[in-house]
């Protein structure tokens, strides 16, 4: 799983293994922010002012967000020397759906980010990681320590399969975002075990 | 595109991004030599010499400096403000002169072993 190379002097590096978690979730929801709030180095951030040109966003409760994600943000938390997680803000845009792909190939995990004021806007990332076979929970963001719904009530209205875990957070806070982070990651454990002993 | 083009040189200005087509400084090529580079393979420097004839152009200086020691594709391309399809092109170009060694992750069919997913939670708690 993990190689050292030796340079011409004699000294090695080893190169460490690289995990990666994807962020997805409808337009607003807060990818950036929670990719921003617990990676160490600055997401690649490549957005662009939205106008007012047909077929952009719908920005109809989320007023106040004047740029898009056109590419994606990116983080990278070191766990040990030799140990990186990778997170990847998934782009927000039907026309981007093929840089997807490319980043949910062998990715460990996604996790889906919901706003439960425009919860519809979520399905696209549930179907596309069902459909792959990629584990993700969904975390709802509660912005403003708004919380509306519970998370029986968000699983069942998104008709989610038994198990998948939802977990309300805020997006904004260091912890709420790394405690989602690890529920991601015990789930892909569980599914991992369980799927070793029913082998 | 609408249909009413804006005033003459009113978009060069700080925000209109860089002049240059990104794939200008590729010649135009978009995919890399010898296939793909995953977004979170590792890149490192051989430090061999520069072939003669290989035309190395700054942004490959500056891949083989960023790259003394293993730098993933995606930093590269973060670290050096370069799109990460550039940044392809480039490093296809850099292992063909033999200047960087490219570790591709295990791959995506393999399963994530318990221990790492261990580890990383752990980690995840220590933040």
């Amino acid at each position: 799983m993990d190689s050292v190379r030796s340079d011409r002097n004699g000294a090695s590096s080893r190169i460490p293994v690289a995990l990666k978690i994807l962020i997805a979730g409808g337009f607003g929801a807060g990818k950036t922010t929670m990719v921003g709030s617990v990676s160490e180095i600055r997401p690649l951030q490549t957005e662009e002012v939205l106008t007012g040109v047909e077929g952009a966003d719908d920005t109809g409760g989320v007023e106040g967000k004047t740029t898009t994600t056109v590419t994606m943000d990116f983080g990278r938390i070191t766990i040990t020397e030799d140990l990186q997680l990778y997170l990847f803000g998934t782009p927000g845009q039907d026309r981007f759906w093929f840089l997807w792909d490319e980043l949910s190939q062998g990715a460990l995990g996604a996790v889906v980010l919901a706003d439960t004021r425009r919860l519809a806007d979520c399905f696209p990332s549930i179907d596309y990681f069902e459909q792959r076979g990629t584990p993700f929970v969904v975390a709802v963001n509660c912005f403003e320590s708004e919380q509306r719904f519970g998370a029986d009530a968000v699983s069942r209205a998104l008709d989610l399969d038994p198990g998948v875990p939802v977990v309300l957070f805020d997006a904004r806070e260091p912890h709420g975002a790394r405690n989602v982070l690890i529920e991601l990651v015990e789930y892909v454990a569980r599914r991992q075990l369980a799927s070793a002993a029913s082998r | 595109m609408p249909a009413d083009l804006p005033r003459a040189h009113d978009w060069l200005d700080h925000d209109a991004g860089p002049v240059v087509r990104p794939y200008a400084m590729t010649q135009g090529r978009v995919a890399p030599e010898g296939g793909e580079f995953d977004l979170v393979a590792f890149v490192v420097a051989t430090a061999g010499e520069d072939p003669a004839g290989a035309a190395l152009q700054p942004e490959h200086h500056a891949i083989v400096a960023a790259s003394w020691e293993p730098i993933s594709v995606v930093e590269l391309a973060s670290a050096l403000d370069l799109s990460i399809g550039v940044v392809r092109v480039l490093l296809g170009d850099l292992r063909s002169a033999g200047l960087i060694s490219l570790y591709e992750p295990p791959a995506a069919s393999q399963p994530h072993d318990v221990d790492v997913l261990k580890a990383v939670v752990n980690g995840l708690r220590a933040l």
